[in-house]
């Protein structure tokens, strides 16, 4: 019965044992920063460090740096400029999101264009935005462990600056909280979680494990504490179910289906669930 | 610049820079930058998809802005707006990657769906564009003051018959018209920066809305015809300048509101 | 007169509790009548039910043929935004009409005389997102105005305004309800800023209602009943305080007062 939902050599594979313990490292760091971004209202800000974070590691890659290093100081600039630009009011924030994205491309436009118009880079371009989970070196473990931690450590530093920040500005400032920078070291937070799902995923999809989990989180509970442990539960599992259907898919008409696929349309279902459950109550 | 095939590019490129502003004047006004990002960026599934099964990439753009559109809209009805447009982008991009992994001759063609080939437009793609053009501005001529209202005043617009999730709809039909028409010949980043940078500084320079709407077509089309002179002249992508100058015009606008509040 | 308002028997009922109960009155042409009842009353619903926004359970609300004008509690307006306030005044004329506003010649001249009858013309042509709070509801009202409704309904416009500044829109509203012959109806939490210019009130209290001048009404033994507890209506220096009792007795006890004790 194992057999008909597992193929053969899933449980024994490296790449997929490599794959699950990075991938759900991530989801679990994913799920720390996401239950806040869904809390801000900053899912835009989340998904145009996504996508600024492919052009740095695109440019990265041709320039002979890995990816991911490219991707984070890319995304920390972008956060950066977000927020010196911004503005504390939520409409204000995503029109200074908009412009710095639509800059941002701009470079990547240029970048691709001085760099080299040849397909293997746009290869390389499809990996880094839609990610590589089954090619992933056990040499990036480390790493993903250091920023993961770091990361989280600084959400949990910050968290009830953070947390009161976040469901009232207003509030947090009467009480002398300095609610610019915990929202600067909270995107920078952003960025490293965007960077590290952009690994597995690829950084288009990152979006989907920072916000999805989370928000169907939030609908279950009104508590973050509690929320940041479903949305972790959800995000690993969501996870893990992708790349076992991703690993089934070579066996699937059109050979290997992309795993970012499965965990997407699978966030996306659970969301679902969690509101018709909601609107059923 | 001005001869042979760049003739279309000027043409084709003046007429999403109006679509582009005029659009955009809403887009701001509703708050909605996201949604005028990710319906594009999603809507590259539909090209995919239309590619795989061999119909035209106008159909497969309209159909995706389209849906992705009206499931924003269904999906960001109650609770957070902004996830629901996050999934729904995530999700078409998802589906995106399954149809690219399927067919293999087409992933050099991401860039052009990125940016753009505005300076390789064929003829025969200046007709439609020109059609779903007129009919976006026509829809806008039309809705603008229940848009108007209804943006400002939803409850307001409400006692007077205007549905606010009607009107909701109506505009993203609105943004997933526009994608249709310009993402084949301008890519998806060109046309999310012209309906957020331009509109955005002109609303600095003016509180009149007719006023801040021509202004808003205006921008945009300046900057688009000094993205494309300058691409000419550096062969630097067309989408960097345009990218870059929405950023200018909008610091622009910031500065000046800036300095106008001081001197109060 | 006529009236431009009947409310007969209406009931609200979510699940086991009522939220508005057998609630009875009408507004005549030309009266300010003020809706008082403490957050959780009823008031909201009540409005949303005269608006054709809540289904009632039972009863009946009739509004007198003609428009409601009506000024929200909450708006959101950008100090961005590229309206001004004369802009936002015209949008109350043709806001819900198709096609491009081509301008009828005497709309400008409309507008300037609702400007005028809300004293708003000083800062009609500044940013409408720049405006004070009481500035900015002046501009609703002839907004709401300008469309000659024959009943205007304010929901708490008071409750983010200083004394000052209530007290002029107080008497702003009186002056139109007379001046304009329109039935007026606003609610509030505080009554006090009202009571010299209204002319009669509702008083709710968990859902049910007593309706009358406001001699008649605000009376210990009427807002004990309605209560459902004993309370004293205390007057001081013309001001009136509602002080609940020690909540022990369920009824009034049989020597209450039945005029307000007066304290100079």
């Amino acid at each position: 019965m194992l057999h008909a939902i597992v193929e053969p050599g899933f449980f024994q594979s490296s790449s997929v044992q490599l794959g699950a313990l990075i991938g759900g490292i991530v989801a679990v760091v994913a799920a720390g920063v996401g239950v806040f971004t869904v809390l801000r209202g900053q899912s835009f800000a989340g998904e145009a460090l996504g996508d600024l974070g492919a052009a740095g590691g695109s440019s990265a890659y041709l320039i002979g740096i890995a990816p991911l290093w490219g991707f984070f100081l890319v995304s920390l600039a972008a956060a950066g400029a977000m927020e010196l630009i911004g503005i504390q009011r939520a409409r204000g924030r995503d029109l200074a999101t908009g412009i710095v994205l639509g800059a941002g491309f701009g470079l990547a436009a240029l970048f691709l264009y001085l760099g080299t118009i040849d397909t293997s880079t746009t290869g390389a371009t499809v990996t880094i935005l839609f990610g590589s989970i089954f090619s992933l070196s056990s040499s990036i473990l480390p790493l993903v462990l250091v920023l993961g931690g770091l990361a989280l450590g600084t959400i949990a530093l910050v968290y009830r600056p953070l947390l009161l920040s976040s469901v009232s500005p207003d509030l947090a400032a009467a009480r002398g909280i300095p609610v610019r920078l915990v929202g600067v070291l909270y995107l920078a937070s952003m960025s490293v979680a965007v960077a590290l799902s952009a690994v597995t995923i690829g950084a288009i999809l990152s979006t989907a494990l920072l916000v999805g989990p989370a928000a169907t989180a939030l609908l279950l509970t009104a508590r973050p504490g509690r929320a940041i442990a479903i949305a972790a539960a959800i995000g690993v599992a969501t996870t893990w179910l992708g790349l076992l259907l991703a690993y089934d898919s070579y066996y699937w008409p059109h050979r290997g289906w992309p795993v970012s696929f499965f965990v997407v349309t699978l966030v996306l279902i659970v969301y679902l669930i969690a509101r018709f459950a909601r609107a059923r109550r | 610049m001005f001869s042979g095939f760049m003739v279309n590019a000027w043409l084709v490129a003046t007429v999403v820079a109006i679509v582009g502003g005029a659009v955009g004047f809403f887009v701001v006004l509703r708050g909605s930058a996201f949604v005028a990002h990710a319906v594009p960026n999603g809507s590259f599934a539909g090209a995919a998809a239309a590619n795989l099964i061999g119909v035209s990439t106008l159909i497969g753009l309209g159909v995706f802005s389209l849906g992705g559109a009206l499931g924003i809209g269904l999906l960001g009805r109650r609770g957070r707006h902004d996830v629901a447009t996050a999934l729904m982008l995530v999700f078409m991009l998802g589906l995106g990657a399954l149809f690219l992994g399927f067919s293999v001759e087409y992933a050099p063609q991401i860039y052009s769906l990125l940016f753009g080939e505005v300076l390789g437009i064929s003829n025969n793609q200046l007709a439609p564009t020109f059609a779903l053009a007129g009919a976006c501005l026509i829809a806008i001529c039309l809705l603008y003051r229940p848009l108007l209202l209804s943006s400002v005043l939803p409850d307001v617009g409400r006692i007077r018959g205007i549905a606010p999730f009607a009107v909701e709809l109506g505009f993203l039909a609105l943004v997933a018209l526009a994608t249709t028409m310009t993402v084949p010949v301008v890519g998806t980043a060109l046309i999310f920066s012209l309906m957020v940078g331009p509109p955005a500084a002109a609303r600095s320079f003016t509180a009149r809305p007719g006023v801040a709407v021509a202004l808003s077509i205006a921008i945009a089309v300046i900057v688009v015809w000094a993205a494309i002179a300058l691409s000419y002249q550096t062969n630097w992508p067309v989408g960097f300048f345009v990218g870059a100058g929405s950023a200018v015009v909008y610091a622009l606008g910031r500065g000046w509101s800036f300095a106008v509040l001081r001197n109060r | 007169m006529s009236d431009a308002l009947v409310v007969e028997g209406a009931t609200v009922r979510f699940g086991n509790r009522a939220v508005l109960d057998d609630v009875s009155f009408t507004v005549s042409a030309g009266e300010f009548t003020g809706l008082i009842g403490s957050n959780g009353a009823g008031k909201t619903t009540l409005f949303r039910a005269i608006l054709g926004l809540q289904q009632l359970s039972a009863g009946e609300v009739r509004v007198a043929g003609g428009s409601v004008g009506y000024v929200p509690q909450k708006f959101l307006l950008d100090p961005d935004m590229p309206l001004r306030g004369r802009d936002l005044v015209g949008l109350g004329l043709d806001g819900h009409k198709l096609g491009l506003p081509l301008g009828r010649p005497g709309r400008r001249v409309l507008v300037d005389e609702m400007l005028d009858a809300v004293d708003a013309r000083a800062f009609a042509d500044g940013r409408v997102g720049l405006l004070s709070g009481g500035e900015q509801q002046r501009i609703l009202i002839a907004h709401a105005l300008i469309s000659r409704p024959q009943l205007l309904l304010l929901d708490e416009p008071l409750a983010n305004l200083d004394l000052r500044s209530a007290q002029g829109v107080v008497s702003l509203l009186a002056r139109i309800a007379r001046e304009r012959e329109i039935a007026v109806l606003i609610s509030a939490h505080e009554m006090n800023p009202l009571l010299p210019a209204i002319d009669r009130v509702v008083y709710l209290a968990d859902g049910r209602a007593a309706s009358g001048t406001a001699d008649e009404v605000i009376r210990s033994s009427v807002l004990s009943e309605l209560y459902g507890h004993h309370v004293d209506v205390l007057r001081v220096h013309g001001r009136v305080i509602v002080v609940a009792g020690t909540g022990l007795d369920e009824h009034p006890p049989p020597s209450a007062e039945s005029e307000p004790v007066e304290i100079v």
